[in-house]
C-alpha cells in the first residue's frame, strides 16, 4: 500500500474504495457512482487502473496498490499531477484524482498514446465540469516521457 | 460572528467591514430568529491583515469549482499588492462568513469580486496611514508592494505594521474602484490557488469528512414519489449487531458504524407504501403542463411546439453531510451553495435561534444549480439528534438522481413572421414550466409578445447551469433558423440583420470568424450551426460543425467555437475552462441527457442508464473571449452553455434537412 506493507482486519467483502476511505483514511479516491460508470474511485493494482468500487478489498490482498496520496512522494508532485496543474485541468476537482491514476496508468502501457489512444484510454472516467480538452493537454504534454518527465 | 469578538478569534491587527446596504436590501438581508443580530446585516464581507501579515477575507460565497477560491484571491491581490499565497479565504461558514444569499445566478463576479476589492484597497489605505502615523512620512513618499510597505530605506511588512493594531473601519460599497484596463493582476490567469490540494487528493470534501464516534446512515424511500408509509417492521435491521434505526413517522433511517453495514440494514427493513398514482410520465408531460398552465394557455393558432427533457445535474460529488450536536448547538459539514440557506432550514426543522446552528461548506464537488437546498442536511442532523453521535450522510448516485430536484422539463410554443427582406416582423413565444430566464429575444423585433406559464410539475425541479435559458435559446434560436429558411437568408445574414444590439453583434461576427462560417464547405452528411444570445450580463455566439451518420442517424459534433462576452476578463484561463466546461455539459442536454419517469419513479437513475458527456464526446472546442476593459465584470459559469444546444440542432437541420424540435435532440 503506497510503498509499504498495510494490514487491515476486515471483512474481505466489503469495497477496496470504502475500505481505503473509511478505514485508512486515504479519501482521495472518490465515490462517484458505485458501479463502475465514473472512475472517480481508480486506484493502481499492480499498475493497473482498477475501479475500487467495484473490487472486494479480499482481492488485492498481497497486491501493490497506489492510491493518489501515494503517487509522489510527500511534497512532491508526480509529473502528471503537474502536468494537471499546467494545463489547469480541473474545476471541483472531484474526479481528478482518479483521472490521474487513469493517465498514469495509460502512459505506463502506452508512454506515447496519440489523441485517439488518449480517448479511449480515458473514456471511462467522467469528469462533469467538462475539463476534457485539458486533461487531453496534460496527456499529450507528457507523451514521449512515458509519464516520467 | 459578533463585532467585538473579531479580536479575540483574529488576534490583533486590522479589520475592513463592509458596508452593503444596496445588496442587503434587494436581498432581504438574513431571516434572523428574533435575537439580536450578530453582525450588521448590511455586511457584505470582511478582511482582516493579522499581525502575521496572513490576510483573510470572510466571504459567503462558496467553491463549487466555478474558481470563486481563485478569481476573489485575485481581488485581493490587485488592490493590497500581497503574494496569493499570503491571501486565505474563508468562505461559507455560517459562523464565520457575512450573510449571503448564496452562489448563483453568476453573482459572484458581478457582486462580491468588486466588494472585496473594496474591502482590501481600505485595508492597503490602512496600512498607509500606519506607516504614515509610525515613521511620521509623507503618504506620497509611501510604496507598497509584495506584501510590505516602505517609505526611503524604511521597510516593513504588513504584519509588521498591523502588530498592536486593533483598528476596525467600515468602508461603504460605492467607493470606486480602479478601472480594468488598470489592472495588474486581476485580467490576468492566476492558476487555481489550491489546484495542488486538488492534484494530491489532500482536499476533503464533504464525502470525505469525519468524526469521531460518527455513524455512517441510510434513509429508507418510499418506491414512489409521495408514497405514505402504512407499516414498517424493522427489527431484522435492529437486530444486526452495531445497528440503530431511527423511526419518526414517514421518517426511517438507519446508522451503522460502516457504510455496507447501513446499506444491508436498510435493505432489511421491510415497509408497506400506500401506492401513488402518478399526474404524468416522461412522455405525457409535455400536454400536462399546458393543462396545467396557471393562467391558461395561449390563444394563438399555428404556433409550432417544443419539448425539452428534464434533466439531471450530477454533480460527481452526490450531496453529503456530516452533522454533529454538542452542547445543544448542531454543526454541518455540507456541500451546499446556499449555507445561510440550509442554516434556516435546520433552524426551521429543529426550533432553534441561528447561533445554535452553523453550516460549514468545504469546497464542494459540483453543484451546477443542483445544490441550493439541504435535504442531506436535514437527515443528517436528525438522525445524530436522535442517536446522539455524529453522522454521516452521503448519498449514493441513485439516491442524489432521484430524490434531489431536476432542471424543469418544459414545452415551448413559438410563432413568427417575417417581411421578404428577412426583418422579423411578428414573434410569439410561450414558455410552459421550464422557466423564464432568457425568455425575451435579444433581437430587434417590435410588438413581440413573450410569455412563461406556471405549471404543475410531476417531478421536483430547481435551479439548474443557466437555467431555463438553455430551453428558451434553444428555441427561438432553432426558430430562428426556420424563419431564415423561410426567406432563404443565410442564418448568418439573418441574425445580423435583426440584432441591433452592438454587443451581440460583435460576438456573432466574432464567432463566425474564428469558425469559418463564410468559407464553410457543405459535404454529405456535415452540417454548420450558429446560434446566439444574452444573459445575465453575457454575450454568447456559438457555431457548430456536426456529422450525421446516414445509417443510424447518430450525431456527432466535430467542432464548436464559442464567443464571450462578459464585460471585462477577471482571469481569462479560468474563463476559457468555464467556457469549455459549459459547452461539453451542454452537450448532454443537447444530445442525450433526459430523465425517464413515470408511475412516481425514475427509470434511469444510475449512469449506466442516463448518459453524460464523456471525452469521445467531445469535439475540438475554440473559444473567443471578447475582453471589454471598458465594461463591468459579468459572472461567466452559465452563459456560455445557452448556445450550443441550438447550435448543434442548427447543424443537425443544415446536415439532413431535418428540423428536431426537441431537447435531447436525438432522443
Amino acid at each position: 500500500m503506497n510503498g509499504g506493507p498495510r494490514g487491515v482486519d476486515v471483512d474481505a467483502d466489503r469495497t477496496l474504495l470504502s475500505v481505503l476511505r473509511d478505514d485508512l483514511n486515504l479519501t482521495g479516491a472518490k465515490f462517484g457512482c458505485g458501479e463502475g460508470q465514473c472512475a472517480a474511485c481508480t486506484v493502481l493494482v499492480n499498475g493497473v487502473a482498477t475501479k475500487s468500487c467495484l473490487t472486494k478489498v479480499g482481492a488485492v490482498e498481497g497486491k501493490r496498490i497506489v492510491t493518489i496520496e501515494g503517487l509522489a512522494p510527500e511534497g512532491k508532485l508526480h509529473p502528471v499531477q503537474q502536468a494537471f496543474l499546467d494545463a489547469d485541468a480541473m474545476q471541483c476537482g472531484y474526479c481528478i484524482p482518479g483521472m490521474i491514476l487513469g493517465a498514469v496508468a495509460l502512459l505506463g502501457r502506452n508512454p506515447n498514446p496519440n489523441d485517439a489512444e488518449i480517448v479511449i484510454g480515458m473514456n471511462g472516467h467522467i469528469c462533469r465540469c467538462g475539463t476534457y480538452p485539458r486533461v487531453m493537454r496534460a496527456i499529450r504534454a507528457l507523451a514521449g516521457n512515458g509519464g516520467r518527465a | 460572528m459578533k463585532r467585538r469578538d473579531f479580536f479575540a478569534l483574529l488576534g490583533g491587527g486590522i479589520v475592513v467591514l463592509l458596508d452593503d446596504e444596496i445588496y442587503a436590501q434587494e436581498t432581504g438581508g438574513p431571516r434572523r430568529g428574533g435575537d439580536a443580530p450578530a453582525v450588521p446585516l448590511e455586511i457584505g464581507a470582511w478582511l482582516h491583515i493579522g499581525e502575521t501579515g496572513v490576510v483573510t477575507v470572510y466571504t459567503g460565497k462558496v467553491e463549487v469549482g466555478q474558481n470563486a477560491r481563485t478569481s476573489l484571491t485575485q481581488a485581493v491581490v490587485e488592490e493590497l499588492h500581497v503574494p496569493p499565497e499570503s491571501v486565505e479565504m474563508v468562505m461559507g461558514d455560517t459562523d464565520l462568513t457575512p450573510f449571503d444569499m448564496g452562489t448563483f445566478g453568476s453573482m459572484t463576479t458581478p457582486r462580491m469580486w468588486p466588494q472585496i476589492r473594496r474591502a482590501a484597497a481600505a485595508a492597503r489605505e490602512m496600512l498607509l496611514d500606519l506607516a504614515v502615523r509610525k515613521w511620521s512620512v509623507e503618504r506620497t513618499t509611501l510604496t507598497i508592494a509584495d506584501g510590505r510597505v516602505s517609505a526611503g530605506d524604511r521597510s516593513a511588512s504588513f504584519g509588521e505594521l498591523a502588530h498592536g493594531e486593533k483598528w476596525t473601519r467600515t468602508i461603504p460599497a460605492s467607493v470606486p474602484l480602479a478601472a480594468a484596463a488598470d489592472w495588474k493582476v486581476a485580467g490576468k490567469s492566476l492558476p487555481k490557488v489550491n489546484g495542488r490540494a486538488i492534484v494530491t487528493g489532500a482536499h476533503k470534501y464533504s464525502w470525505d469528512l469525519k468524526r469521531p464516534g460518527m455513524l455512517h446512515a441510510k434513509v429508507l424511500y418510499p418506491p414512489q414519489f409521495g408514497a405514505k408509509l402504512i407499516s414498517l417492521d424493522a427489527s431484522a435491521a435492529e437486530a444486526m449487531p452495531g445497528v440503530k434505526v431511527v423511526h419518526e413517522g414517514d421518517f426511517v433511517a438507519v446508522a451503522a458504524p460502516e457504510v455496507e453495514k447501513a446499506a444491508t440494514a436498510v435493505a432489511a427493513l421491510k415497509a408497506q407504501w400506500k401506492p401513488v398514482t402518478a399526474a404524468a410520465d416522461y412522455r405525457t408531460v409535455f400536454q400536462y403542463f399546458k393543462q396545467t398552465a396557471q393562467d391558461g394557455a395561449a390563444k394563438a393558432k399555428n404556433l409550432t411546439p417544443y419539448t425539452i427533457a428534464y434533466i439531471a445535474h450530477v454533480p460527481l460529488e452526490p450531496r453529503a453531510a456530516l452533522a454533529e450536536w454538542e452542547g445543544g448547538k448542531l454543526t454541518v459539514w455540507t456541500g451546499t451553495q446556499r449555507p445561510f440557506g440550509v442554516r434556516s432550514e435546520l433552524v426551521q426543522r429543529f426550533g432553534i435561534p441561528e447561533e445554535r446552528v452553523r453550516v460549514i461548506v468545504p469546497d464542494t464537488g459540483s453543484g451546477y444549480g443542483g445544490k441550493h437546498n439541504g435535504d442531506a442536511a436535514l437527515e443528517a442532523a436528525r438522525i445524530a439528534k436522535a442517536l446522539g453521535k455524529p453522522v454521516k450522510r452521503n448519498w449514493t448516485r441513485e439516491e442524489e438522481m432521484t430524490w434531489a430536484y431536476f432542471r424543469p422539463g418544459g414545452l415551448i410554443e413559438v410563432a413568427g413572421k417575417t417581411a421578404p427582406d428577412g426583418t422579423i416582423t411578428e414573434w410569439e413565444f410561450h414558455n410552459y414550466n421550464s422557466g423564464a430566464s432568457g425568455l425575451h429575444s435579444p433581437y430587434h423585433i417590435p410588438g413581440k409578445k413573450e410569455q412563461f406559464h406556471w405549471s404543475e410539475s410531476p417531478l421536483r425541479q430547481g435551479s439548474y447551469r443557466g437555467l431555463a435559458a438553455t430551453a428558451n435559446h434553444f428555441v427561438r434560436e432553432s426558430y430562428m433558423d426556420e424563419l431564415a429558411e423561410n426567406v432563404k437568408l443565410d442564418p448568418l445574414a439573418f441574425r445580423l440583420k435583426n440584432a441591433k444590439d452592438q454587443r451581440l453583434c460583435d460576438v456573432i461576427v466574432a464567432a463566425a470568424e474564428k469558425f469559418g462560417w463564410k468559407a464553410r464547405q457543405k459535404t454529405a452528411g456535415r452540417g454548420f450551426g450558429i446560434a446566439a444570445g444574452f444573459e445575465k450580463g453575457g454575450y454568447v455566439a456559438t457555431c457548430a460543425e456536426v456529422a450525421v451518420d446516414p445509417k443510424t442517424g447518430a450525431v456527432k459534433v466535430l467542432r464548436a467555437v464559442v464567443a464571450f462576452e462578459c464585460g471585462a476578463v477577471v482571469n481569462p484561463e479560468h474563463l476559457r475552462n468555464q467556457v469549455e466546461g459549459a459547452i461539453v455539459m451542454g452537450l448532454g442536454g443537447a444530445l442525450f441527457e433526459e430523465i425517464q419517469f413515470g408511475e412516481g419513479k425514475i427509470f434511469n437513475n444510475r449512469l449506466a442508464k442516463y448518459r453524460v458527456p464523456r471525452f469521445a464526446d467531445v469535439p475540438v472546442i475554440e473559444s473567443v473571449l471578447l475582453d471589454r476593459k471598458d465594461l463591468v465584470s459579468a459572472g461567466a459559469g452559465e452563459t456560455p452553455i445557452v448556445g450550443i444546444a441550438p447550435a448543434i440542432g442548427n447543424a443537425i437541420f443544415d446536415a439532413i434537412g431535418t428540423r428536431i424540435r426537441r431537447l435531447p435532440l436525438m432522443a
